[in-house]
């Protein structure tokens, strides 16, 4: 029962919210309300089994406390005007609730909202995590984060921020806001399951809500790909495997076959996308028996249409790396050349041109650019990645 | 929903209003909003090297030449709004001439 419960949980919260702030356009009411209709089915339902429609029958009794609340509180300030949205007959169609997390998406994710505000709300209202879950997945302080959400729920209601998905000349932008705040969930949670699930589950609404947004989709498929991957990231001693040394044998195959239909199906809409060329690259990587096989010409073309949607040195830099892959260190080297002044600073450059130079046997050269990468190199695992790369040049 | 539009400048080239009054962009962006019956009064204001502030002190006024703030952009004029909601507010501001040149701070009004 506590199963089925917690089931109905993880599906419905989100929908049971986003409907309660509709019909009250409270949110703190809403989430109060959904709250103790989890905790009525939580006593009624292993006496009275689980209803033939869970995500109706919590809707119903979250709207019916919110009735409740909200005539009791018109009674004391004699505002019975209140009562009129609310106890509407649309409202009041038990089986038939639209669906309203797609607007709520939006307002959790507005502009005019700082960033790690629109990620807090979009956890809390969305999936159901508490607060103090949500401060422990961010190492915040359980009051900083509860002010921030407090703080953002006062600025939709003091700026009034609308709750509804944006009309179609603010539509693609919103929604690539909205795919932003659902990637840094999902990367932020890199070493947090949790987080990288409630990501997933998010984008799987959110591409069901928005079929023909492709790049929703590639978002999704992007996600696939990179977590089917997860157990084989790192080593025993909690050091990074690259892709080429990880065992592709425990690649989650599952989840590769449903990234490889969902991107499809978003490539066939013929409006490419970063997240569609990024998942397109994964997928290269995800197919490959082994390292070797990699379709590196695909990936380094793949860069290419990268760099013409969004021109970045970084991508640049990438693109050098498949280029060197399929044709050879020496191109890639060419490559590199002009993207000194662009990424001064930035420890990648030498270390992948250390790599290069290795390949190439200058292994002076190599050893140059290996000890100019380590002074740059920002944390500890990459730096012994690199320590280790150049001790095995001065053995060789 | 009220808000207020602060539209910035940084002195570079001041106009006046008459001359804001010649420009068909400005003149239009206007008309529109009066058409829609959204503005509730617009101002232009002289720039900061021309203010006065006023602090008072144990009861004593004190009186300085010049702004109570320096910065490097300032609210030249503010425009006064009524419509739905912020998203709309945004598309007033960024349909404003001088959106392209100067920050336009929305400020809603304090309703409840």
């Amino acid at each position: 029962m506590t199963e089925a419960i917690e089931e109905a949980f993880r599906a419905e919260w989100g929908r049971v919210v986003a409907t309660l702030i509709r019909l009250t356009g409270d949110w703190d009411l809403a989430e109060e309300c959904t709250q103790e209709a989890f905790a009525r089915a939580m006593a009624h339902w292993p006496q009275d089994g689980v209803p033939r429609r869970p995500g109706a029958w919590l809707t119903t009794t979250a709207r019916n406390r919110a009735l409740d609340r909200i005539r009791r509180a018109a009674a004391e300030t004699n505002r019975l005007a209140d009562l009129a949205t609310i106890g509407s007959p649309e409202a009041s169609t038990e089986d038939s609730f639209p669906d309203d997390r797609l607007k709520l998406m939006f307002t959790c994710c507005h502009p005019a909202l700082p960033l790690e505000a629109q990620v807090a709300l979009t956890l809390r209202t969305l999936t159901g995590m508490t607060t103090p879950e949500i401060a422990r997945a961010f190492l915040v302080p359980e009051p900083t984060m509860a002010q921030r959400l407090v703080r953002a729920k006062r600025k939709i209601h003091n700026a009034r921020i609308p709750y509804r998905v944006p009309p179609p000349s603010l539509l693609p932008e919103r929604t690539s806001g909205v795919l932003g705040v659902l990637y840094l969930l999902f990367n932020q949670g890199y070493s947090n399951y949790s987080l990288v699930d409630e990501a997933i589950r998010l984008t799987r609404v959110l591409v069901s809500l928005m079929p023909h947004t492709p790049e929703a989709s590639g978002l999704l498929a992007l996600m696939l790909f990179h977590n089917s991957r997860r157990d084989t990231r790192l080593d025993a001693s909690g050091d990074l495997v690259t892709l080429e040394d990880q065992d592709r044998s425990r690649w989650d195959q599952e989840l590769i076959e449903e990234g490889i239909a969902v991107l499809d199906a978003a490539l066939e809409q013929g409006h490419p996308g970063p997240y569609q060329l990024q998942a397109a690259i994964a997928a290269c990587h995800a197919t490959a028996p082994t390292a070797s096989d990699t379709d590196w010409p695909r990936i380094a073309m793949l860069y290419e249409a990268m760099l013409r949607l969004n021109p970045s040195p970084v991508i640049e830099l990438n693109r050098a790396v498949a280029v060197a892959m399929a044709s050879g260190p020496s191109e890639g080297l060419a490559l590199l050349d002009s993207l000194q002044d662009k990424l001064t600073g930035y420890h990648l450059l030498p270390a992948t041109r250390a790599d290069f130079l290795r390949r190439l046997g200058r292994i002076p050269e190599a050893a140059e650019a290996y000890r100019e990468a380590l002074e740059l190199a920002p944390t500890d695992a990459e730096r012994r990645f690199l320590t280790r790369r150049l001790s095995e040049l001065d053995s060789a | 929903m009220r808000y207020m539009l602060m539209i910035c400048d940084d002195g570079a080239k001041l106009e006046s209003p008459a001359e804001l009054d010649a420009k068909p962009d400005h003149v239009a962006w206007m008309r529109d909003l009066d058409e829609r019956d959204m503005s509730r009064g617009r101002y232009l204001m002289r720039p900061p090297a021309e203010a006065k502030t006023v602090r008072v002190r144990d009861g004593k006024e004190l009186v300085s030449d010049g702004p109570f703030a320096e910065t490097k952009e300032w609210v030249a004029g503010v425009e006064l709004i009524e419509c739905a909601d912020l998203d709309e507010a945004i598309a007033i501001a960024s349909a404003h001439e001088a959106a392209g040149r100067y920050p336009i701070e929305i400020r809603p009004y304090w309703e409840d």
